[in-house]
């Protein structure tokens, strides 16, 4: 029997805002997004150096994990959350640095550390780890945020006892210009978000 | 070899994005991995980029970096012998 999903929490990202269920919660005057990020990090006193190792796509999609999982997840027992999220231009952004590295054959030494990068669904690893995720994860490419599509993928793998939780959304990033929508979906009672959508709550 | 060690904490924090080190915080002696300054493989291979880039060295044998890259001091002394620029 399909059982009716709810979401948790959610989480916004964008033009140097960080807007948590609805309130914000961190907000600086225009920067580009390697500042915003950074003092965002400080900002949450979040202690993981490996942040700084990051690409964008990673850093971005990792800010939006931190706060919406370091309150629900444990080091301590597993934590069987799916993550599905989509974007629409993939890498791109690391992809075109990468190459504008290895362009100059009397100069070629690509680095291993902007090459690691170069896939997408890299910030479901960088966010696995942090989390100690060993469960469901998927990245998908669209032109635009499928609501329908995210919301029906994480209500099977919900439904289909695949994960207790799924962390589900939109982190997009090309040429500094970067959105984030991340919520968490369970099966658990919430009378908080009972009448928005996905798509509501992207678009508010 | 003062100067290079130097050099070499500066590229380090510089090329593996190491935020909150100082180059005060390396010691010498420390180890790059493991308990000491905390370095992934990544960040050895970037080592490795490092050395041929920076001072004409190519590492024919991976397993190598191990003792080369024990510290800022045995990285030194390596780079010292081997530079071709």
């Amino acid at each position: 029997m399909t059982q009716k999903t709810n979401i948790q929490s959610y989480i916004t990202i964008q033009n140097n805002e960080i807007v948590l269920n609805g309130t914000s919660v961190f907000k600086i005057e225009p920067t580009d997004f390697a500042d915003f990020s950074k003092q965002a990090y400080r900002n949450f006193d979040v202690q993981y150096p490996k942040f700084f190792k990051m690409d964008a796509l990673s850093k971005l999609a990792f800010l939006g994990a931190e706060l919406l999982l370091s309150p629900i997840t444990s080091g301590e027992q597993e934590n069987n959350i799916a993550l599905v999220l989509a974007n629409k231009s993939s890498s791109l952004d690391t992809d075109v640095k990468y190459q504008e590295s290895i362009s100059d054959q009397e100069n070629y030494f690509p680095s291993p550390a902007v090459f690691v990068y170069t896939l997408p669904n890299i910030c479901l690893g960088e966010i696995s780890i942090r989390h100690q995720l060993k469960s469901e994860n998927s990245f998908f490419i669209f032109d635009a945020f499928n609501t329908e599509f995210m919301s029906n993928y994480s209500n099977i793998l919900l439904n289909s006892n695949k994960a207790d939780v799924v962390l589900c959304g939109w982190v997009e990033f090309f040429n500094d210009d970067y959105k984030a929508f991340l919520c968490t979906i369970s099966k658990e009672e919430s009378t908080k978000y009972t009448n928005e959508t996905i798509n509501t709550l992207y678009n508010q | 070899m003062e100067a290079l060690k130097l050099e070499l904490k500066n590229k380090i924090i510089t090329t593996l994005n190491l935020e909150d080190i100082a180059v005060e915080d390396i010691a010498d002696t420390d180890a790059l991995f493991g308990d000491g300054l905390g370095l992934d493989s990544i960040d050895a291979l970037e080592l490795i980029v490092i050395l041929d880039k920076d001072y004409g060295i190519k590492l024919v044998d991976p397993k190598e970096g191990k003792t080369i890259f024990q510290s800022i001091e045995s990285m030194a002394a390596y780079i010292s012998a081997n530079r071709t620029k």
